[in-house]
C-alpha cells in the first residue's frame, strides 16, 4: 500500500519523458507548445504528489497553483505571438 | 490511503497513459491536440481528486480542489489558443480518404 504513491510518481515522470520526445522531435512549433503544455500539467500533478509523500501538501499546493497560472499565461502568450506572426507572413 | 483514493488515482493514471500514447503515435498537430487536451484534463482531474480524498476534509482538500478546477479550465483554453494559431498559420488537418 505504501508503494503506491512512488509508483504513481515514477509513472508520471516516464510520461513526461514521452512529452519531452514530442517537444524535441515535433515537426511544427505548435507540437512543441502542446508538448510543453502536457509537461506542465504533469508537473502540477507531480508537485501535489510529492507534497502528499512529504506530508506538506499545504506548501506544495501553493507552488503548484503558481505553476499552473504561469503555465496558462506563458502558453497563451506564445500562442498569441505565433498567431500574429502567421497572420503577418501571409 | 483509502481504496477510493487508490481507485481514483488509478483511473487518472490510465487516462494520462492513453494521452501520452496518443501524443506519441498520432499523425498531425490537430489530432495530437485532441489526444492531449481531452485525456490530460480528465486524467489530471482524477489524480488530483484522489489526492484530495486521501487528504481528508481539511483546508488542503479545498486547496487541491482549487488546483483541480484551474487545471480543468486551463487545459482546453491553451489547446484552443494553440490550435487557432496553427490554423491561422496555415496548417490544415491531414485528410485521409
Amino acid at each position: 500500500m505504501n508503494a503506491f504513491l512512488p509508483f504513481v510518481i515514477v509513472t508520471v515522470t516516464a510520461l513526461m519523458l514521452v512529452y519531452l520526445y514530442r517537444v524535441v522531435r515535433g515537426p511544427s512549433v505548435f507540437d512543441r507548445v502542446l508538448g510543453l503544455n502536457g509537461i506542465s500539467t504533469k508537473a502540477i500533478v507531480l508537485l501535489v504528489l510529492i507534497g502528499t509523500i512529504f506530508e506538506r501538501v499545504d506548501m506544495f499546493v501553493d507552488i503548484s497553483t503558481g505553476y499552473a497560472l504561469l503555465n496558462l499565461v506563458g502558453a497563451l502568450a506564445i500562442a498569441k505571438f505565433l498567431e500574429e506572426r502567421g497572420a503577418r507572413e501571409k | 490511503m483509502t481504496w477510493m483514493a487508490i481507485a481514483l488515482i488509478s483511473i487518472g493514471l490510465y487516462f494520462l497513459v492513453v494521452g501520452a500514447l496518443g501524443m506519441l503515435r498520432l499523425p498531425d498537430v490537430f489530432s495530437r491536440a485532441h489526444a492531449l487536451s481531452l485525456t490530460d484534463s480528465i486524467g489530471a482531474v482524477f489524480v488530483l481528486a484522489g489526492l484530495a480524498v486521501h487528504e481528508g476534509f481539511t483546508l488542503n482538500f479545498l486547496k487541491i480542489l482549487v488546483v483541480l478546477v484551474l487545471v480543468y479550465l486551463m487545459n482546453p483554453v491553451i489547446s484552443h489558443a494553440t490550435l487557432r494559431a496553427a490554423y491561422r498559420y496555415g496548417l490544415r488537418p491531414e485528410n485521409r480518404d
